[in-house]
């Protein structure tokens, strides 16, 4: 079968049902999005693939209204508390006014597409929408 | 006065603002020269010079020697975002400690008027659109904007919010109020580039950036210079009483990077660097938070303000809001926070910062701020972060003299 997809990053997991993954450490729990050398917590090298909860909390947000010339605004930005893992991600399907985002809010995980490129493999990238 | 004590002997900045016709080194010589002559001391003094100019090619300290003094003493070119000159003047202080020389030199400079917004953007990762996953989060294109942000005003906005979300009261009017003191506070500072009074309507109806930080409650981008001239407490009591009368002690000079916290990878963690380098330097100083007559802190944007008057302990933890409403930190409060009119007016020339905040309290503690004196100030504290992260603070204190 050919791949016709391709996430924006290579911890968000495609197919039927879209979450994120994590590199846990195994000795001490510390999860990393990134590929890590050592944990920056305990030293330890061995980690291994968690999936993080798809259902989160809004823990900080901001409403991006200015930005680097060739991002689109506005979005808001926000840090979700995912069971415990902390998540960098933008809010989808909400207004981004004030009003409308609150702190503490409750969000799920939810992905969209980026269009195809030269070669017809589309990107997915992900966002979290009010649950 | 103690030998093995560390002083600085003289200091200066440059006016904050813009310097079309002045290039970096024009500026660091400035600052260079004036704190030699402040300290009454020649570069034929100087044991060793640090220098930062973060955003500069390298060797920033040699050129600055060409036009200074070129007298072959070893130069520490530093680079550690926006504590840079912090660092700059630790590494000096740390070579006297060391017992390498008795006096040296640290230099901040930066020229950045007009530069814009800093942090996040970036080239895309191919011309021809391909999506290919690439780097350490196999991403097939620039995320900034796609997964949250990577600017600086939108990144320590959440920094502001989420202590909001843990304490409650971090509105955006309680921000926009921090930001109309630093202004109010800059009308009394010559050397600042901004130094016009801005009415609280003023800040919230201005343009806004990145919720809840509107543009006079950023730090301004300018140019600048700063430098200082440290000494040995033993060197020091060889130099004249005038010398000497004017000398401030460093009670205590700290560095630290962020320690693993949880949710560091996907927000810096400007917190907890600044609780432990304030911990140590309240020790190391053997002074207490309510000790402190003036404190100059990075407030880089309204919404890091906050969180410093809780990370530096001078409130409750958890008590920043309240403390703010208290008005203790305006000029005539019981904690005066940047009377300087801090970076929101001042401005920010990064590698400059972390010596000019230095200069602001030793200003006071010798008593020649003239109208922006905060009357019988003994103590001050200077705190500078760089994102990254690394937090420098340095508790000054009047001469017993």
């Amino acid at each position: 079968m050919t791949i016709t997809q391709v996430p924006l990053v290579d911890y968000l997991v495609l197919g039927d049902k879209p979450h994120l993954t994590a590199n846990e450490c195994t000795k001490c729990g510390a999860r990393y999005f990134d590929r890590r050398n050592a944990c920056a917590s305990c030293f330890a090298t061995d980690f291994k693939k968690v999936t993080i909860v798809n259902d989160g909390i809004v823990r900080s947000f901001t409403i991006v209204t200015f930005a680097a010339p060739g991002v689109p605004v506005p979005f808001v930005a926000a840090i979700i508390d995912c069971g415990g893992t902390s998540v960098r991600g933008n809010l989808a399907n909400v207004d981004p006014t004030p009003e409308k985002v609150t702190l503490g809010m409750k969000v799920k995980l939810t992905t969209y597409s980026l269009g195809a490129d030269d070669n017809g493999l589309e990107a997915i990238g992900f966002g979290y929408e009010p649950a | 006065m103690a030998t093995d004590d560390i002083y600085i002997l003289g200091i200066y900045m440059t006016k904050f603002g813009k310097y079309p016709d002045k290039d970096t080194v024009d500026l660091a010589s400035e600052a260079v020269i004036a704190a030699l002559a402040d300290a009454q001391v020649t570069m034929k003094d100087i044991g060793v010079m640090a220098a930062g100019c973060l955003m500069g090619q390298g060797g920033i300290g040699q050129m600055i020697q060409k036009q200074i003094g070129q007298t072959g003493i070893p130069v520490y070119n530093v680079s550690n975002a926006c504590a840079t000159g912090a660092t700059a003047l630790r590494t000096a202080i740390m070579a006297i400690k060391a017992g390498e020389c008795d006096m040296g030199l640290a230099v901040g400079v930066e020229k950045l008027a007009g530069v814009g917004l800093l942090g996040g953007g970036g080239a895309p990762k191919s011309k021809n659109k391909e999506w290919t996953p690439s780097g350490r989060f196999g991403s097939v294109t620039n995320v900034d904007g796609l997964i949250g942000t990577a600017a600086m005003p939108g990144t320590f906005a959440q920094v502001g919010m989420e202590y909001g979300h843990k304490y409650g009261g971090a509105t955006f009017e309680l921000f926009a109020k921090i930001s109309e003191k630093n202004h109010a506070h800059s009308t009394l500072n010559p050397l600042a580039a901004y130094s016009k009074r801005m009415s609280l309507d003023e800040i919230m109806n201005d343009i806004m950036i990145s919720y809840p930080n509107t543009r006079p409650m950023c730090s301004a981008n300018c140019d600048g210079a700063a430098a200082a001239v440290v000494v040995s407490g033993a060197k020091l009591k060889t130099l004249s009483l005038e010398q000497q009368r004017r000398a401030i002690k460093v009670s205590a000079s700290i560095l630290t990077s962020d320690p693993y916290q949880e949710a560091c990878q996907v927000l810096p963690d400007v917190n907890t660097l600044t609780r432990i380098a304030a911990k140590q330097a309240y020790e190391q100083a053997g002074v207490s938070p309510s000790d402190l007559n003036l404190v100059e802190l990075h407030d880089c944007f309204a919404t890091a303000e906050l969180v410093h008057y809780d990370n530096l302990m001078l409130c409750e933890e958890g008590g920043a809001v309240d403390f703010f409403n208290s008005g203790a930190t305006w000029r005539d409060g019981s904690m005066p926070v940047n009377v300087s009119g801090g970076l929101e007016s001042k401005g920010h020339p990064i590698a400059a910062t972390g010596i000019a905040n230095i200069w602001e309290v030793c200003h006071h503690l010798r008593g020649e701020a003239g109208p922006r004196q905060i009357e019988g100030a003994k103590v001050g504290l200077a705190h500078v972060i760089g994102l990254g992260s690394a937090c420098g603070i340095h508790i000054l204190e009047k001469s017993a003299l």
